[in-house]
């Protein structure tokens, strides 16, 4: 990503944000509130395109003035991401939500087109074991799963669109400590698998559980770019609200 | 949990034990109180008397269940037993003149989506505009009177039987299994309820919302029109002040049935069920003689009574 200017009427969000992201890598993403972090995603998963400067993924020019972005797209290069409020189907059971909108069909006497029950629970269980997700039942509504498991079956949803980059909103935001432990190694799993990771939290602490690098934005630019195991949360946080960075030996 | 395994062993058809077990006590309760209630002849009444409002609701549940509403059916019904009486009367043979009907519903639920989708504006609000344009435009096609001289084979609809059955009640159970089947089986059934449940997410994953509302507020149409031609062949009048009301008859039978009025949930077979209750409820006070004006106490009971149940079941179960 090189470079990227976005405004909204007379409001700059985004002053030149330049990154790079590699398979494989989780890369965290922090800032305050109104920092630029989810239009800097939006613009990746295609919700707006850029005003000036290029976004590339894996080779191919993803985004650019003069290459209208759109979600349909995104999803093409094989971007997903997994949204806050969870856009799940709350009275729709386990396996319907994983596979909400692309149910897989059978035909009936070789004509009648229905949805083929069998074969998505199957292929539910499938995803939800290989991230070593438990679910008690596949067929039970998602309401009345808990918070962390409902996280991870719109994680379950997003991996079954195969991403190369998974971009995750505030996964763990309202979640318990347990429950956040258990999303933090489904997260690791998935970088093991080679699939790029962004991670948007508020919660250092995570961050740091699971992140390689971290970036942080501060009024619509990069504020730091930095390697998680260099750097401390003092730092981090010193970064975030704009004040003179920590260093060895005190105040700089 | 307790309530996992309380819903019979029909968990995957969202099918609630509670409706199924309140009509048959109730019909329990009407045969020990009723002695006539149980003969075949009586059952069959049930299921005529009930057919009506049973199509009308066949389509209001797929709405509902989308998370939409309609008002309109009553007045619908009315428009489409006229359209197909006027063209009949204009000269078109019998089917023409059905097709005539089944069109008139289908473009007015159209209608309902269009402005739904295009304006922004509640469903609620614009299918109570509709109730109202299209009660005008039934008064308008029908000068205000009632239009008699059907075909035989229109009238076959309504009074006619086919292996002893009366037609409306083979229309009834024929359309409750295909809107079953549609509504739990194919994914245009699968997004409805996506959709009811959750619009946004419906969206994000790519369905279109639009073209499916578009869907769900005609099939409401064509089932109210369904209904009037069904009412108008048995009353051998297609009457432009049919279906007063009615619309709210059918909301009650879907929710009675299990229909989350929200979005989100919904059978045909509950739905059926749920028109049952009440068919079952006015026919054993019928034959109580108990005065009419009891039934509707009784129905709007029911009603509250179904949605209390409903409402305990989900609290136990988080």
């Amino acid at each position: 990503m090189k470079d990227v200017y976005k405004r909204f009427g007379a409001v700059e969000v985004l002053r030149g944000v330049s990154f790079a992201l590699n398979g494989g890598e989780v890369l965290g993403l922090v800032g305050d509130n109104g920092a630029g972090k989810s239009t800097l995603m939006k613009l990746i998963t295609g919700v707006y395109s850029v005003d000036s400067g290029e976004i590339w993924f894996d080779g191919r020019l993803l985004s650019s003035p003069r290459q209208t972005h759109t979600p349909a797209r995104a999803r093409g290069f094989g971007i997903e991401m997994v949204y806050q409020d969870l856009a799940l189907a709350k009275q729709q059971d386990v396996a319907a939500n994983i596979f909400l909108g692309r149910e897989p069909v059978r035909h009936l006497l070789g004509i009648l087109p229905i949805v083929d029950r069998r074969a998505m629970e199957i292929r539910a269980k499938f995803i939800l074991d290989e991230l070593g997700i438990k679910v008690p039942q596949l067929r039970v509504p998602v309401a009345w799963l808990s918070g962390g498991q409902q996280q991870t079956i719109a994680i379950a949803r997003a991996l079954s669109f195969n991403p190369k980059l998974l971009i995750l909103d505030e996964p763990t935001a309202a979640l318990a400590v347990k429950e956040t432990e258990h999303v933090l190694e489904v997260i690791r799993e998935l970088r093991n698998r080679g699939i790029g990771i962004v991670l948007i939290s508020h919660r250092l602490p995570d961050i740091f559980a699971v992140t390689d690098r971290i970036l942080v934005l501060r009024q619509g630019k990069v504020a730091a770019d930095l390697v998680t195991k260099d750097t401390s949360m003092a730092e981090v946080v010193a970064h975030i609200v704009g004040a003179e960075p920590l260093r060895k030996g005190g105040l700089a | 949990m307790a309530t996992v395994s309380k819903t019979l062993g029909l968990v995957g058809t969202g099918i609630r034990r509670e409706s199924l077990l309140v009509l048959l006590v109730l019909a329990a309760a009407m045969a020990i109180l009723a002695p006539n209630f149980l003969s075949l002849g009586n059952l069959i009444n049930v299921l005529l008397a009930t057919a009506v409002i049973g199509v009308l609701a066949i389509g209001v549940t797929f709405v509902l269940t989308g998370g939409g509403l309609d008002l309109s059916v009553g007045s619908v019904m009315a428009v489409a037993g006229v359209a197909m009486g006027v063209a009949y009367q204009s000269g078109l043979p019998w089917p023409l003149a059905l097709s005539t009907g089944l069109a008139f519903g289908a473009f007015l639920g159209w209608c309902n989506a269009a402005v739904i989708v295009r304006s922004g504006v509640p469903p609620f609000i614009v299918t109570l505009g509709m109730l109202s344009v299209a009660r005008g435009l039934a008064l308008l096609l029908s000068d205000g009177r009632p239009i008699y001289g059907l075909s035989q084979e229109i009238l076959f609809l309504g009074q006619g039987r086919v292996l002893g059955i009366p037609t409306p009640v083979w229309i009834f159970l024929l359309t409750t299994i295909l809107g079953q089947f549609l509504i739990s089986r194919t994914r245009f059934g699968y997004h409805t309820l996506a959709l009811g449940d959750n619009e946004t997410a419906a969206r994000v994953v790519g369905i279109a919302i639009e073209a499916l509302k578009a869907r769900l507020y005609t099939l409401a149409g064509v089932m109210a029109a369904l209904g009037g031609i069904l009412f108008a062949a048995r009353v051998n009048a297609a009457d432009p002040t049919a279906g007063i009301g009615y619309e709210l008859l059918a909301i009650t039978a879907a929710v009675i049935g299990g229909t989350n009025l929200f979005g989100g949930r919904g059978t045909v077979v509950g739905t059926f069920i749920g028109a049952l209750i009440m068919g079952v409820l006015q026919n054993g006070l019928n034959l109580m003689a108990v005065q009419p004006f009891y039934q509707q106490i009784a129905i709007g009971a029911v009603l509250v009574l179904a949605v209390w149940l409903d409402r305990m079941q989900s609290r136990n179960q988080t």
